[in-house]
């Protein structure tokens, strides 16, 4: 092998086009690796192939229509999306919402963490090459769709909350289905534990890859798994409690080292909390409208609000202007968790293999509609 | 002319066809066995139990469109193909299916010398599939291949020395009768050489956890992304091929071949009424399972740790074994 | 409707309430008391576009003033003092406190939020814009700040010009590269200092800024694909900035 200072051969970098289309990039990011051999010397993150101009089409919308248009941003998690948004408006509003709406918000936000990590659990396994946890997690992942579609009629895009409250009440029967559910979703987490948490392989494939500091992930603004996987205590669920979340008992799970392998363990520990909550919500789930007091032509006051709730992927926020006159946010900004997640990749893959490029795009779990809107 | 030329050729169509239907049988095996593994039932709509998918599936491949980038290498594109699926198939001509004439083509004194050689030519044909498409993730999966080679060959072939030690000969036929002589199948008396010749099968075979060439979610499908139609399938079928033979090799070095089980122990001797070639198919056929197995369990090693392993842990336990099996060998 | 908040106070807010829990009642008083140093400044720049037609766009956000009885945090008291000349107006809605700040002094500011023990913000949540065409300024920068430490929230506001370049922040928060260069591509905003600013969302060679509020909300649409003849008709009909 030649010296480091002076190669005798000359030596070039490969540009490689990842994506758009590729396996692995859950969906149309686009990144250009510079590699020198495997090895990622440098990384441009392309990205905005599915932007819809969602937040300048919510700036023509109706305060409600806005809702529909939510749940095409992150759409393996589209309960959140539309639970942050009404949020923010009753906020602006100063709407109370009903103790029994917010109870059932928070079964329903806690169900999407677990369809949405379900996703994310199958298809990181995949990248690494593990393909029976995909379909293991997607058959858990059904039983979520299921249930939403018994709730509110759809399977993935649930336009399933309004402004000051829920446009459903629960159906009969549908809180013992939510309990089975937990039950078998409580019997399937060790079976995806035995095939990768002590697996060798993914050991080797996940610890110590894409390590970084808590001061590294709290400058770049990473959010949810990643920067608690990195050590920060930061679950907006506990700092900023909305919907029911100070109602209950949980736990924040942390990492400690900031690598793959934390941020998979945190996941999976985050399915078990969420069927926590789900239970406690369950069992105090009180009587009650759905619906708050809420004026017939929504029409905020002129003003200006952020309003943030923990999504699957992280910190999602809403910052929205009203300017007192017209049925529609003046301003309509979302803060995307996955795509301030997402700005954390090249810190991460910069010095690893192109193996482990996959792996990384994986760990921060990006979903590609809520990166572009 | 009778014994020469045309017994040897009828037995070599018969055996070409033989592991031709049999990858497509094994394709659909697979496919059902993962599917059991994952909780789906598979291939379910042509014929009883998806059986005829064996026969769709490579009229398929054989009807789409085969495609050569423009900016390939025409030549070397086409003989990639070729160049991994003859190896496999030559192969097959010192695979022992029984201990009479009639169920080998050859049976050379250099069996296992002209095994190694033989595969390892295969492994060329991704290298140059990678180079010829002309194209990056098709080249780095090339480079893959052949860091891979080097490291498994070596390994591979380093163990089998120890197994030629305690055989004392390289014929295949020779090894399986040495372990009727000895009483014991090989496995038992050298089980570091079969864990390691497993490991460095999966490997020389590009099968998971060693799928790096393929790497389907990391190089979008490696050496054969340019690939499609016929040619693609010549891959294909290539890589079950070698499967098959490696099964079949590990079956008869370790496993006694057509042996049955205690081959010396009087007491069971009923068990010879089943013919010996039953005793193999079924060893081979538990070893395609147990390919299958693996795919479906476990992830992806890393290209490093896949370099890593080779070198820092397979090749020195080789090199033990074979003073290990050599001291035995004198001392006994 | 569009009163000058310096002048009118928080006046929208008061009658209106309808059936609100109003964690915060943001009763009605006159501006008077935090920021006299802001006051005259606001006052001067805007002097008197008012009363104009109804149908006009809002000239600029409400920034309603905080209530008399509502103390500021501590850490916004201590930096109104640190920087009396910068700090232009503290504004409170719905719980949320905002400072709006002179661009010029936006580094010492996010440096002194940063550092500051007591305000210690070293999460960048989000940074943002919104676009009030009839104003000068026509830009506000947003920039929601968090506290991992401290566990409070605050934003600061910039008012920027179509030519009026914004000091980038991302050597104090790396978060608010991608978040930059969002908010030139869908606004114009221009950043100095910004390593790297590059459209982000919208292809590279993309005419204008989309939300900006002048710009349309349809584009050519299928039409041009299916009849380019009758495209180009429309659009010449048209002034051209608004297709582009």
């Amino acid at each position: 092998m030649a010296t480091q200072s002076a190669p005798i051969f000359d030596t070039d970098e490969l540009v490689i086009n990842m994506g758009p289309q590729h396996p692995s990039t859950h969906g149309v990011l686009r990144l250009v690796l510079k590699l020198d051999g495997e090895r990622v010397v440098d990384c441009d993150t392309v990205m905005g192939y599915v932007h819809r101009g969602i937040e300048k089409l919510s700036e023509n919308r109706d305060w409600t229509q806005i809702i529909l248009l939510t749940d095409r941003m992150d759409y393996v998690a589209a309960a959140t999306n539309n639970l942050g948004y009404c949020e923010t408006v009753e906020k602006l509003l100063e709407v109370e919402v009903p103790r029994r709406a917010r109870y059932i918000r928070t079964i329903l936000a806690e169900l999407q963490r677990i369809g949405s990590h379900c996703l994310w659990l199958g298809t990181h396994a995949m990248d690494i090459g593990a393909m029976t946890v995909l379909l293991y997690a997607f058959r858990e992942r059904e039983l979520v769709l299921d249930l939403f579609e018994e709730y509110c009629g759809a399977r993935l895009t649930y336009n399933s909350m309004r402004i000051g409250g829920l446009p459903l009440d629960i159906p009969s029967g549908w809180d013992r289905k939510v309990r089975e559910f937990c039950d078998v979703m409580e019997g399937k987490l060790p079976e995806y534990e035995e095939l990768l948490t002590n697996n060798r392989i993914w050991l080797e494939r996940t610890r110590g890859v894409g390590v970084i500091s808590a001061r590294d992930a709290i400058g770049l603004g990473l959010c949810g798994p990643p920067l608690r996987g990195s050590g920060v205590y930061r679950d907006v669920r506990k700092d900023e409690p909305y919907a029911a979340y100070d109602e209950f008992d949980f736990e924040i799970p942390l990492g400690t080292r900031g690598d793959t392998y934390d941020r998979y363990l945190i996941r999976l520990e985050e399915f078990r909390q969420s069927i926590r909550i789900i239970r406690q919500a369950l069992d105090g789930l009180p009587e009650g409208p759905i619906m708050g007091k809420v004026p017939r032509l929504l029409k905020p006051k002129a003003g200006e609000t952020y309003h943030a709730i923990e999504s699957p992927k992280g910190e999602l926020g809403y910052f929205i202007v009203s300017d007192g006159r017209a049925t529609n946010p003046y301003r309509f900004r979302v803060r995307p968790p996955s795509f301030c997640n997402l700005q954390g990749l090249k810190p991460l893959i910069v010095g690893h293999l192109v193996a482990d490029v996959v792996c990384l795009i994986g760990t921060i779990d990006i979903v590609l509609g809520e990166v572009d809107r | 002319m009778l014994d020469t030329f045309i017994i040897p050729l009828l037995k070599i169509v018969v055996l070409l066809n033989a592991i031709l239907i049999s990858v497509t049988f094994m394709v659909l095996m697979e496919r059902k066995v993962i599917a059991w593994a994952q909780s789906r039932l598979g291939p379910m709509r042509v014929g009883p139990y998806g059986v005829l998918q064996a026969i769709v599936d490579p009229i398929k491949l054989i009807l789409k469109e085969d495609i050569t980038p423009v900016k390939a290498d025409k030549m070397l594109f086409s003989l990639a193909p070729i160049l991994s699926l003859v190896p496999a198939l030559v192969a097959f001509a010192v695979v022992p299916f029984g201990g009479d004439e009639l169920f080998y083509v050859a049976d050379i004194n250099v069996g296992l010398l002209f095994f190694l050689s033989v595969t390892s030519i295969g492994v060329y044909g991704i290298i140059l599939a990678g180079w010829a498409s002309n194209s990056k993730y098709p080249l780095l999966a090339s480079l893959r291949a052949s860091a891979q080679l080097i490291s498994y060959e070596i390994a591979v072939t380093m163990t089998l020395v120890s197994l030629i030690l305690t055989a004392g000969t390289l014929s295949m036929v020779g090894i399986v009768e040495a372990q009727l002589t000895d009483g014991v199948w090989y496995g038992f008396v050298q089980p570091v050489a079969f864990v390691l010749v497993l490991i460095g099968g999966l490997a020389e075979t590009n099968r998971v956890p060693f799928d790096l060439p393929e790497a389907e979610t990391e190089l979008t499908g490696g050496f054969h992304t340019e690939y499609s139609g016929m040619r693609f399938s010549l891959f294909f079928l290539a890589e079950y091929a070698n499967i098959i033979v490696i099964s079949a090799v590990t079956a008869i070095l370790f496993f006694g071949g057509w042996l049955r089980p205690f081959p010396n122990v009087e007491a069971l001797a009923f068990l010879d009424l089943i013919p010996g070639w039953i005793w193999l198919f079924s060893k081979i056929f538990l070893f395609l399972y147990l390919f299958m197995w693996i795919r479906a369990t476990l992830p992806r090693y890393r290209y490093d740790q896949l370099m890593r392993i080779g070198w820092k842990l397979l090749i020195p336990i080789a090199l033990a074994n074979i003073v290990v099996t050599g001291i035995v060998k004198v001392l006994v | 409707m569009t009163d000058d908040p310096k002048l009118a106070g928080s006046a929208p807010e008061g009658p209106a309430k309808p059936d609100a829990a109003a964690d915060t009642p943001a009763t009605p008083q006159p501006a008077a008391k935090s920021d006299a140093a802001a006051k005259p400044e606001a006052a001067a720049k805007k002097p008197a576009p008012k009363p104009k037609a109804p149908p006009e766009p809002p000239k600029g956000p409400e920034d309603p003033l905080p209530p008399d009885d509502l103390e500021p945090p501590a850490f916004l008291s201590a930096l109104q003092q640190a920087y009396p000349d910068a700090v232009e107006q503290l504004s409170y809605w719905v719980g949320d406190w905002t400072v709006i700040v002179r661009s010029e002094a936006l580094l010492d500011i996010a440096t002194h939020l940063r550092d500051d023990d007591e305000a210690s913000f070293d999460y960048c949540s989000d940074l943002t814009a919104s676009d009030w065409p009839p104003r000068e300024k026509r830009f506000d920068v947003i920039y929601c700040l968090y506290s991992t430490r401290r566990r409070h929230r605050v934003r600061i506001k910039v008012r920027a010009g179509e030519d009026d370049p914004v000091p980038s922040v991302t050597g104090l928060w790396p978060a608010t590269n991608w978040l930059e260069r969002e908010v030139w591509d869908m606004f114009g905003v221009k950043f100095f200092g910004h390593p790297d600013l590059r459209r982000i969302l919208m292809p590279d060679g993309w005419q204008g800024h989309p939300q900006r509020k002048d710009y349309p909300l349809e584009g050519p649409g299928e039409l041009l694909l299916e009849s380019p003849m009758e495209w180009l008709r429309l659009r010449n009909l048209q002034d051209e900035a608004e297709i582009e």
